[in-house]
């Protein structure tokens, strides 16, 4: 496929193809439900397909962006309207076009404003696509902060009784991030006069960004450093929210859990990939000179994150927070991979290897995450359906029994989040832990805990729900019905595919991956 | 001294002349004709008589009359003179006009012949650098209105205001003859031109101060300035409509104009400053000191008012006060201002006096609250009264705006720098934004407050709304054109060297 | 032909009171078709003049003895906030369709209102314009005293005194402007260009500054505005907010800033770090940006929250005037405009949509009403507009607190944190009154309401969505309104403040 600049604007029509399905879906009306349903699983279907004929057209080996559109937009102040993915954004733009058909179909069952429930996930998805096609921080800003709107009336309208609170939360926490970086990325155009991302980076790696912002800032209450570290803890901070990093991690449990199932397959598996897009995308390559300078205590941020949401996670007794615990967790390593990519290296040659494999491991893993957080929650979605709303850890037990099925597709999807080999979960994990052991052995051996705590709790959710005996009044619970059969399976079968088969994604991103690692600033 | 050339006084005295004939037919003809038709007729035939004399008067004022000045000045004819003339003859015509309605006394001719005479008052009185010319014909002035304040016989709150007004009128004369023969004992003239150059020098004589405070005094109490205003609002809410009427505005115009020649021309040599590094006696201070009275007290006590016509007392101190200013700065530009302030202050007076005299009739009295409801039951005069209350304010685009704005650029262009002089524009424009409060009240009763449940219509008669929304219109086109007599005012004030 | 927006404006004011009929719908139709026309006009001349500089509209020598001109020019800036006002005006209308008290003199009022500020904005000389601007005083006033609600008789006193206050500070200015130039002249071009001694230009500025900043609700001068803003009707607390405190910034900007650029510059000594007017009043703006958050994160009025968020969103504003820098200053004027879209908008949801409903703007109240569910369009326009509001990427206000931001990381880098928490603020207090008056309680059953609601009118819904898509066209395409706005900043006039390079 071409790479000129403003080739067929396949992104252009990609964002807007769920825009144009959530008019559709609203002027529908509220009448006939299950033609909305199946319109909007239609436009997710067609969005689903291009991605696909992207992802098929799309050169792995090619440097820099490919698909771009690129038009001036507001020239006054050089901002300029630029698409383009790599491997890194395809692949988001894959998982984001696999997570909402799959949240639509957990979303099934709500009878309240249907109409408006698409049309939010479908612009949902359309923020979520527009955030992973931007190149141009003003573009990008505005699809980052606009996927919190549909995101917060989902969880607020559709919500269980405690999603007032939850929404707001969320929504303070999101957007107090938000400020900070964008008023970190104000400070950086003030002195670069651009807010194109390839721009910048290039200015953070050759080091010359941060000198052009202290002269320019001239705020002279703070060294040269001081401010460096201010404009990067800025930008920090709005990532490190969204991921979430601890201890900016609060507004995610209460959210997930009293998000309806449906909301939280797309919260959890694609806008939790925003904020680590975020970092590789932004954050790294603009500030790995400051991160390597507070490489420590971000090393210790990404272990506190890993472990302690692995523990606590534990002690949950709500399916939905155990799993939204365990999502921290899992993103957890991501970070941990990206810090220790951040480290400097002085050109190392090994350890240079050693950072594209960590770098593959953290696509790999922001992969499979979504897709396995995603069909968990989908998950626990139909069990909601069946059992009134029940999703307490107690509540159940036995369930194999009645729910053969069930249970054994769930059991796949739980072993794939607990990183069983021959499963998607293994191979990023591995790849992340064997790249930054030589980085940064201690943080790396700590984590290993959360490992482990993961491994206890999502055996224990299997014993205590699935085995044991069986409450009464859950005996006549209905499996699986054909259609979700046939709708799940796909997907166990993805997981099987990418864990036997990870080429089929590395060979996409490795390139990226690559030129990622070594374009970082290394002295 | 030179002899008195009877022709040249005859020639000079025409317009006095001729309406004090006038008068004399006016009142003639009241008495032998009219007797027994009905009030209305009587004004409206005194008044038509009254005012073919005020014209005639006013045509042999106009640009080209004869020029010249008495004895160096004991009678004046100047371009600046037949102006403030021509003015005070409109006033009185207006005047005229608004009795016609009024059915306070039978003594029609009577009372025809005292504003005109009133009137004759003022005219030598502005007509005059003589002190005493300008006293005895402020006599005559004030005599004519101690009258016409008390004309309601019917109404003791009538004879109170003339009582009242005459015991401080006669000992604010007495403090004035005071002051006027200090002069002429320490000048041996009553001419302003030579009592100016016998009391020139610093420092002052005491006697001399004394005169000027003494001056002071007595003017104060004729326009109405604190601390010498406690007449005006007993007289304002007690006298007749028309006398109010007249009261608050041709008696005003005269006084101040004559005041400020008598200061300006009188006293020159002998302003003294009054900035705190500098302070120095003369009559500069004196003023400053009356202006801030004037305008504190007017604009703080109106406030609490609950009859309009106290509230337009209070206001005409404030105004007084604001146009005190224009004396501090005593230049060209600022007589201009002056003369500019206090006729379209007198326009938007009578307007709100001759408003006044048809509510008044059908409501019974002068109360704010008594409005209430104004804009529905008299849609035009409630039009009218917006525009003068609006005027008297300051805001624009109506006359009352442009005169403030000329008098304060005028007392700021002398100042050039005096902190004394910007510190008192800002108190004034300070004040005259609290002014805004109480008049936005007046306002407030006609065109929010919901009528009573019984109103009905007030009619008023055709003649009066023809006045009043002539004196309205005046007031909207002097602001938004002031041209048309500001560039008179300025030649004629320059033409006359004053 | 931009001077006729003025004239029809009174023009149709006087129409419409001396129209014999006493048909409110040709009442109506008449106020919107002087509307509408007035906007037609403001919007052929946008696109007509595309290269923002100024142009003469109309000059005609008015008060030969004081040199005062009849002189109408217009440059990005001004044709800018034109076509605000005629947007605003026409939305003003739709939303005050409801009204038939005193109807006639109702749309008199307003229009005399809409004509005056088209007249301040148009003013090049600086005694018209003041002219203008008094004039705006009084249909305040009245639109208040007498269509308004909650404590209005009051609320509209002190509007007006604030008001008249503020114009008296102006005036002084003003006229010692005149005096000192000794010019003869009150072109706002000459004045500009009179080389004041720096000590007169240090206490003319903060006079006039602050005698504009007044009705620009310069904390902490800004108290008028908030119960103004509540108490008046609908399309008056939107022209107020909307178009009437941006009065007060143009004049800051256009007026105080451009005649006395030296009465920015630093007096030499520092007082608690502050060190310069400019400082005093970027951090005035600065504390009315939170001030305003933070009072309406607390207000129980539904209609308070908006007037304080005003407040907030001026502030914005007067901050990126003193940022002193071009992306600093043209950020202001879109936030000029932005704001003037939003604060209409939110007003007309609040005034017209909710109030006039529901006859409470009590949080806790509406609460239980359900109105996510009873006026959907209501909440969905008050979503929208709370968006905007808070600065959400892709709509007005983010483009223009953007650009102000980046101003004040240039000039006060050490402000930043405070403006960025009260962003935050912002955000929270949108949200709390959204969440309390919209979709509160879900969870209980709806209170049904005594009287069935009314259903969204069409008008409503038309002006609603004019205002909704202006604010997305501003957000979306600035660079419309900053390519006039830079060649204004660029032309003569602003050439002392350019200069001033502080």
């Amino acid at each position: 496929m071409t790479q000129d600049m403003n080739s067929f604007p396949w992104l252009t029509i990609l964002t807007a193809v769920p825009l144009v399905g959530a008019l559709a879906v609203l002027a529908l009306g509220g009448r006939n439900k299950v033609l909305v349903r199946w319109t909007a699983l239609a436009f997710s279907a067609i969005s689903l397909l291009i991605t696909l004929i992207l992802w098929h057209s799309f050169n792995s080996a090619a440097d820099g962006f490919q698909f771009q559109e690129l038009h001036p937009w507001i020239p006054s102040l050089n901002v300029s309207y630029r698409l383009g993915i790599d491997g890194l954004g395809l692949l988001m733009l894959l998982l984001t076009a696999i997570v909402v058909p799959i949240g639509m179909l957990a979303s099934w069952q709500i009878e309240e404003r249907v109409p408006l429930y698409f049309a939010l996930v479908l612009t949902l998805q359309t923020c979520l696509v527009g955030t992973f096609t931007a190149l141009n921080f003003f573009h990008w800003f505005i699809f980052w902060e606009l996927a919190l709107i549909p995101a917060f009336f989902l969880v607020r309208l559709w919500g269980g009784s405690g999603s007032a609170k939850a929404a707001m939360q969320f929504l303070v926490y999101t957007m107090v991030g938000s400020v900070a970086m964008l008023l970190s990325f104000l400070a950086i155009f003030l002195s670069t006069n651009t807010f194109d991302f390839s721009e910048i980076a290039t200015m953070g790696q050759n080091g010359t960004l941060m000198p052009a912002v202290v002269a320019k800032l001239g705020w002279h209450l703070l060294t040269p450093e001081h401010v460096a570290l201010v404009i990067f803890f800025g930008a920090f901070l709005g990532f490190a929210v969204k991921v979430p990093l601890f201890p900016f991690h609060t507004w995610l449990p209460s959210t997930y859990a009293e998000a309806p199932s449906g909301t939280t397959v797309l919260l959890t598996g694609a806008m939790s990939k925003m904020g680590v897009y975020g970092f590789l995308r932004i954050l790294l390559p603009i500030f790995s000179p400051e991160m390597q300078k507070v490489l420590t205590l971000l090393l210790w941020l990404a272990v506190a994150t890993v472990v302690l949401s692995a523990y606590t996670a534990m002690a949950q007794k709500d399916l939905k927070r155990i799993f939204a615990y365990s999502s921290i967790n899992h993103l957890g390593y991501c970070l941990l991979a990206i810090f220790a990519v951040a480290k400097f290296t002085s050109g190392d040659a090994v350890l240079t290897t050693q950072k594209f494999a960590a770098m593959n491991g953290v696509f790999l893993q922001m992969f499979n995450h979504g897709l396995t957080a995603a069909t968990l929650f989908w998950f626990i979605a139909m069990l909601e359906k069946r059992t009134g709303g029940a999703r307490g850890l107690d509540d159940f037990g036995g369930l194999r029994k009645v729910i053969p099925v069930f249970t054994g597709l769930m059991g796949i999807a739980l072993f794939s989040s607990l990183g069983l080999p021959g499963l998607n979960g293994f191979i990023g994990e591995f790849l992340i832990f064997k790249g930054s052991f030589p980085l940064v052995t201690w943080a790396t051996s700590l984590s290993v805990i959360g490992l482990l705590i993961t491994a206890i709790f999502i055996l224990g959710v299997i014993q205590r729900v699935f085995s044991g005996p069986l409450k009464e009044k859950w005996g006549q619970l209905p499996d699986l019905s054909l259609g979700e059969r046939l709708t799940l399976v796909p997907v166990i079968g993805l997981m099987f595919a990418l864990g036997l088969y990870p080429q089929l994604i590395l060979g996409v991103v490795n390139h990226t991956a690559i030129q990622m690692a070594i374009h970082l600033r290394n002295f | 001294m030179n002899a008195i050339h009877y022709g040249q006084l005859l020639q000079l005295a025409w317009p006095e002349i001729i309406l004090t004939i006038a008068a004399l037919i006016a009142l003639a003809a009241d008495l032998l004709f009219l007797r027994r038709s009905p009030s209305h007729v009587r004004f409206l035939v005194a008044a038509s008589i009254a005012s073919i004399g005020c014209i005639a008067a006013i045509f042999k004022l106009l640009p080209g009359s004869s020029e010249g000045a008495l004895l160096g000045g004991v009678l004046l004819s100047n371009p600046a003179t037949h102006l403030v003339q021509i003015a005070l003859l409109v006033i009185a015509i207006l005047t005229l006009f608004l009795s016609v309605d009024s059915a306070f006394t039978d003594h029609v001719g009577e009372f025809v012949l005292l504003i005109l005479l009133a009137t004759t008052g003022m005219m030598f009185l502005v007509a005059s650098q003589d002190l005493l010319v300008i006293f005895i014909s402020l006599e005559l002035l004030s005599l004519s209105v101690y009258i016409l304040a008390g004309f309601d016989k019917r109404s003791p709150r009538s004879s109170e205001a003339a009582l009242k007004y005459f015991l401080f009128g006669g000992m604010s004369a007495a403090f004035m003859l005071f002051g006027f023969s200090l002069l002429y004992g320490f000048s041996n003239s009553t001419n302003l031109v030579q009592i100016a150059n016998a009391i020139h020098g610093v420092p002052l004589n005491p006697l001399v101060i004394l005169a000027i405070v003494t001056t002071v005094i007595g003017f104060g109490f004729k326009i109405a300035a604190a601390p010498f205003h406690f007449w005006a609002p007993d007289v304002y809410q007690g006298a007749p409509t028309p006398s109010a009427a007249f009261i608050a505005s041709g008696s005003k115009v005269a006084s101040f104009f004559i005041f400020f020649q008598v200061l300006v021309i009188g006293f020159a040599g002998a302003e003294g400053s009054a900035t705190l590094h500098h302070f120095q006696s003369g009559w500069v201070p004196v003023i400053v000191a009356v202006a801030v009275v004037s305008m504190l007290l007017g604009n703080l006590v109106a406030i609490t008012q609950t009859s309009l016509r106290r509230l337009l007392a209070y206001s005409a101190v404030a105004h007084a006060g604001y146009m005190l200013l224009a004396f501090v700065a005593h230049s060209e530009q600022s007589l201009a201002a002056l003369l500019y302030y206090v006729a379209t202050y007198a326009l938007a007076t009578l307007g709100i006096f001759g408003i006044l005299a048809v509510t008044e009739k059908h409501l019974g009295n002068d109360k704010i609250s008594g409005l209430a409801g104004l804009s529905r039951r008299a849609p035009f005069l409630s039009a009218c009264l917006f525009i003068f209350v609006l005027s008297l304010a300051g805001i624009p685009p109506l006359s009352g705006f442009f005169a403030k704005f000329l008098l304060f650029s005028a007392v700021l262009a002398v100042s050039s720098g005096s902190k004394l002089l910007i510190g008192l524009i800002i108190f004034a424009i300070g004040m005259s934004a609290v002014s805004l409060y109480y008049y936005l009240r007046v306002l407030k009763s006609a065109f929010v407050a919901d009528p009573p449940v019984d109103a009905a219509k007030v009619p008023a008669p055709v003649l009066m709304q023809l006045v009043i929304g002539l004196l309205a219109a005046g007031v909207v086109a002097l602001g938004c054109a002031p041209d048309l007599i500001l560039n008179q005012i300025l030649n004629v004030i320059h033409a006359s060297g004053l | 032909m931009l001077a006729w927006t003025i004239y029809i404006s009174f023009l149709g004011a006087l129409v419409l009171l001396l129209l014999p009929s006493r048909s409110a719908a040709l009442v109506r139709v008449l106020a919107l078709t002087t509307t509408l026309v007035t906007f037609a006009i403001t919007l052929t001349a946008f696109l007509q003049h595309r290269s923002g500089e100024m142009f003469t509209v109309v000059d005609y020598p008015w008060i030969s003895s004081m040199g005062i001109h009849f002189s109408l020019k217009a440059d990005g800036i001004s044709l800018t906030l034109l076509l605000l006002t005629g947007v605003i005006g026409v939305c003003g209308v739709l939303f005050s369709w409801d009204v038939d008290h005193r109807i006639k003199e109702f749309f008199a009022f307003y229009l005399v209102l809409i004509g005056a500020v088209y007249g301040v904005f148009l003013s090049f000389d600086l005694f018209l314009l003041f002219v203008f601007y008094e004039i705006v005083v009084i249909p305040k006033y009245f639109l208040i005293a007498i269509w308004g609600s909650t404590r209005r008789e009051y609320a509209a006193m002190k509007l007006v005194l604030y008001s008249f206050i503020g114009s008296a500070m102006v005036l002084v200015g003003l006229i010692a402007a005149y005096v000192v130039a000794g010019s003869h002249s009150m072109s706002l071009g000459d004045l500009a260009g009179y080389p004041y001694p720096p000590h007169f230009q240090m206490w003319a500025f903060p006079l006039v500054f602050v005698g504009f900043g007044i009705l620009a609700g310069l904390w902490p001068f800004h108290t008028w505005a908030p119960t103004g803003h509540v108490a008046a009707p609908t399309a008056a607390s939107m022209l107020l907010a909307g178009v009437v405190m941006k009065l007060g910034a143009y004049g800051c900007l256009r007026v105080a800033m451009t005649l006395f650029p030296l009465g920015l510059a630093p007096w030499g000594f520092h007082v608690l770090g502050v060190g310069s007017w400019r400082d005093v009043f970027a951090v005035l703006a600065v504390i009315g940006i939170l001030y305003g958050a933070l009072v309406a994160l607390v207000q129980k009025d539904f209609k308070f929250v908006i007037g304080y968020s005003s407040i907030s969103h001026m502030g914005f504003i007067l901050l990126g005037l003193m940022t002193l820098n071009q992306i600093g200053l043209s950020g202001a004027v879109v936030q000029m405009v932005s704001h003037g879209i939003l604060a209409g908008l939110l007003f007309a949801v609040v005034g017209r949509m909710v109030y006039a409903r529901t006859h409470t703007r009590d949080l806790p109240a509406l609460g239980p009403m359900h109105l996510s569910k009873l006026l959907p369009f209501a909440a969905f326009t008050f979503v929208v507009a709370g968006m905007a509001s808070m600065g959400l990427p892709g709509f007005s206000g983010f483009a223009a607190e953007l650009m102000i931001l980046i101003g004040v990381w240039h000039s006060y880098p050490t402000l930043i944190l405070f403006v960025g928490i009260g962003l935050i603020a912002g955000v929270a207090y949108i949200w709390r009154a959204m969440q309390q008056a919209f979709f509160a309680g879900t969870s209980a059953p709806a209170l049904e309401p005594e009287h069935p609601l009314p259903p969204i009118t069409f008008p409503e819904k038309l002006g609603a969505g004019i205002l909704i898509c202006s604010s997305v066209i501003v957000g979306t395409f600035p660079q419309v309104f900053l390519s006039v706005i830079h060649p204004a900043l660029n032309s003569p006039l602003f050439q002392g403040l350019r200069k001033g390079g502080w």
